[in-house]
């Protein structure tokens, strides 16, 4: 009996259900769909049009006429070449500086942090309380003529009395390594943490000293988090302007100073869409390749 | 297989006067033992006795604090894990999860800069029968596949002793009892000496030659099986082994071979070879199926109480009360001469004074009893 009566109740219930049933997972899509639609998609859009818009002769600063001129493309990449491979360069430099940092950290914290784990992840991400801003102003203060890292550095007989790190390349991928941080060493942190002890004493037992381990064994099983953490790191700082504008010098800018100057000083809209585009893009064919080759697309 | 079968001939492995202290904790308190080459031996003891410390020290995994360890003529102690010919069966198998079967047992190999694996790794695959699983990754093995390629990745080096941590914990008891057959099957193939480390004294009666049942991180008493079992010499290995009817009672005479023990006005007789203490006061002891629900013997307690019965398809179990306060059991073989008695029915009990052995009774008369499920 108890059978039929959960057989009976189960059919009315699909019945009178049926209907609120295969709206709920719209309902639930539509705040995040409507979100990216407005504030993804269409702009998305409109960048790409603005991007082979054209100012006509005479016309008033900033209005401009669509005319689907594609070689915007090649003269804005022309225009900002330098700019545009010294991202990718500062970018990769940070990157590398960062998992430096973060790799020692990320796996001193998984496996011999004990007690302490907790206080020292928090310390990981206290930082962000902090506005970015701010704490890319205070590298200004820390890396200064007089400050104590040029002092300290100044003490060594070889380093020339001129030397000095702020406006400087030095500064910039040492601020965005900096500010980038936490991002390379959380993902490296989870994937070393879920690293079995006894996997690496295994390494042990089989003759493995302590850096074949490290190579065969957990090298290969943090490659997840190394490459979500490089990825991390990598894409927002190619695009970043702010650790160029603030920690460097007029011959340090990068693809994110020229867009922003486009788009705000010089109101030249389809120059900025189109390196906009250009950088979305190479990026992404970058990551593609990356994750290829990496291996881990069935890891990450 | 055939080059495997040749034995190295490195010697013993022996411990001496090993301790292990963790700040005031003592793990392993001055423990000798010497295992002979190309034996299989068994660490056997309940969660904490400090076995799985003593597999460590051996593996290298941890470094003793008194004491020395050696193969053959080998002092090491202080030599690290990964330059000891010494290779472990883990817990959990810590296998490798992102390399192949064929690369997780290929992985010792390589790591001592042999380039041509390929033969090798393969006949330790097919001793464990798992050959055709060569390609795949650890998980897609289920438990006791993964068991059997952990054991294949530490035979292929052929080490002089392969230790084996709780190896078949993780499985069920049917895999667990297949397993168990099959290990000694590999053994006495490829002759290196095995040390097994469980809590499981079936698993270990059934494997091990020699059996080392520890407690409190010293050894309770080294034999084979059959000795543990007939004539054990300590509570803790009476009741840790089997079920076992220990009854208080005292030294009135030692003649001849035999020894007389009075407990509550009977006598009972016990041969003095299996009187395992100088004392006086002792436990009286008699395995349940030793135990004949009769009341002709030498040895026999009249007026008993069935207190509880299940039938367990071999044998009928019974619970039988003592004129005192005191509780045996008896295991009845379902043969012919069967009883079928009911709860609250009279028996008298007897049982031959060869199968009684006698301890020292200063003791905990229920130490290692109901200690082996914990873990």
């Amino acid at each position: 009996m108890a059978f039929l009566h959960v057989v009976s109740t189960g059919k009315t219930a699909a019945k009178s259900g049926l209907k609120s049933r295969s709206l709920t997972p719209y309902l639930l899509l539509a705040p995040g769909l409507i979100w990216l639609i407005t504030f993804f998609i269409i702009p998305i859009f409109s960048l790409g049009s603005t991007s082979t818009m054209v100012r006509p002769e005479g016309a008033q600063i900033g209005v401009y006429v669509q005319e689907l001129r594609f070689a915007n493309y090649v003269d804005a990449f022309l225009a900002n070449q330098d700019q545009y491979i010294r991202s990718f360069i500062y970018a990769a430099l940070a990157t590398l500086l960062a998992l430096l940092i973060a790799y020692p950290l990320a796996y001193a914290i998984a496996f011999k942090s004990g007690k302490y784990r907790n206080i020292l992840l928090v310390l990981v991400i206290a930082p962000f309380f902090t506005s970015f801003l701010l704490r890319t102003i205070a590298w200004t203060q820390i890396l200064a003529d007089s400050g104590p890292v040029v002092t300290a550095i100044k003490v060594l007989p070889f380093v020339d009395d001129l030397f000095r790190i702020n406006n400087t390349s030095t500064a910039v991928v040492i601020g965005l390594a900096y500010n980038f941080l936490p991002f390379m060493t959380l993902p490296l942190y989870a994937s070393l943490e879920r690293i079995d002890p006894r996997t690496l004493e295994a390494a042990g037992d089989l003759y493995a000293n302590g850096l074949t381990t490290f190579r065969k064994v957990t090298l290969p099983l943090s490659m997840p988090g190394l490459v979500a953490g490089t990825l991390l790191t990598f894409i927002p700082a190619a695009g970043d302007y702010v650790n160029a504008a603030i920690l460097g010098n007029p011959s340090t800018k990068m693809i994110g100073n020229v867009i922003e100057s486009r788009f705000f000083a010089v109101v030249d809209y389809p120059t900025a869409a189109a390196l906009s585009f250009t950088l979305m893009a190479t990026i992404l064919i970058l990551v593609t390749i990356y994750i290829r080759r990496s291996g881990t697309d069935e890891l990450v | 297989m055939a080059n495997h079968k040749v034995s190295q001939d490195t010697g013993d492995l022996k411990l001496d006067r090993v301790s292990k202290h963790y700040g005031d904790f003592c793990a392993v308190d001055d423990l000798s033992l010497i295992v002979p080459d190309g034996s299989f031996f068994a660490l056997l003891g309940p969660s904490g006795c400090g076995k799985t410390t003593t597999l460590r020290m051996i593996a290298g995994l941890e470094e003793p604090t008194a004491g020395t360890i050696s193969i053959g003529d080998t002092d090491i102690t202080t030599q690290k894990s990964y330059r000891r010919n010494v290779n472990t069966v883990f817990q959990n198998y810590a296998l490798f999860p992102h390399l192949t079967i064929f690369e997780n047992v290929a992985f010792g190999l390589r790591r001592r800069g042999i380039k041509d694996v390929k033969a090798e790794v393969e006949s330790a695959l097919n001793l464990v029968e798992m050959g055709h699983l060569a390609e795949r990754k650890p998980n897609q093995l289920s438990g006791g596949q993964q068991q059997r390629i952990a054991v294949a990745r530490a035979i292929v080096n052929r080490p002089e002793v392969l230790l084996l941590d709780e190896p078949l914990g993780a499985l069920d008891l049917k895999l667990r009892r297949q397993m168990q057959i099959e290990l000694k099957r590999i053994q006495t193939e490829v002759g290196i000496t095995f040390i097994h480390v469980t809590h499981d004294q079936e698993e270990a009666m059934t494997m091990a030659d020699t059996i080392a049942v520890m407690n409190q991180g010293k050894i309770e008493q080294m034999g084979s099986a059959t000795d543990l079992y007939e004539a054990p010499k300590t509570a803790f290995v009476a009741n840790f082994l089997g079920q076992c009817n220990l009854i208080k009672g005292k030294i009135t005479s030692r003649a001849g071979d035999k020894a007389t023990v009075t407990a509550k006005g009977l006598t009972f007789e016990v041969p003095l070879a299996r009187v395992a203490t100088s004392n006086d006061s002792v436990f009286l002891g008699v395995r349940p199926e030793k135990l004949r629900l009769d009341d002709t013997g030498v040895n026999s307690i009249k007026n008993c109480v069935v207190t509880d019965r299940s039938f367990v398809g071999t044998s009928t179990q019974y619970l039988v009360r003592a004129p005192w306060d005191l509780e045996l059991v008896v295991f009845e073989q379902n043969d012919e001469g069967l009883h079928d008695l009911r709860v609250g029915d009279t028996v008298s009990l007897e049982w031959d004074p060869e199968h009684t052995f006698a301890l020292d009774g200063a003791g905990d008369i229920n130490a290692g009893a109901d200690l082996d499920d914990e873990e």
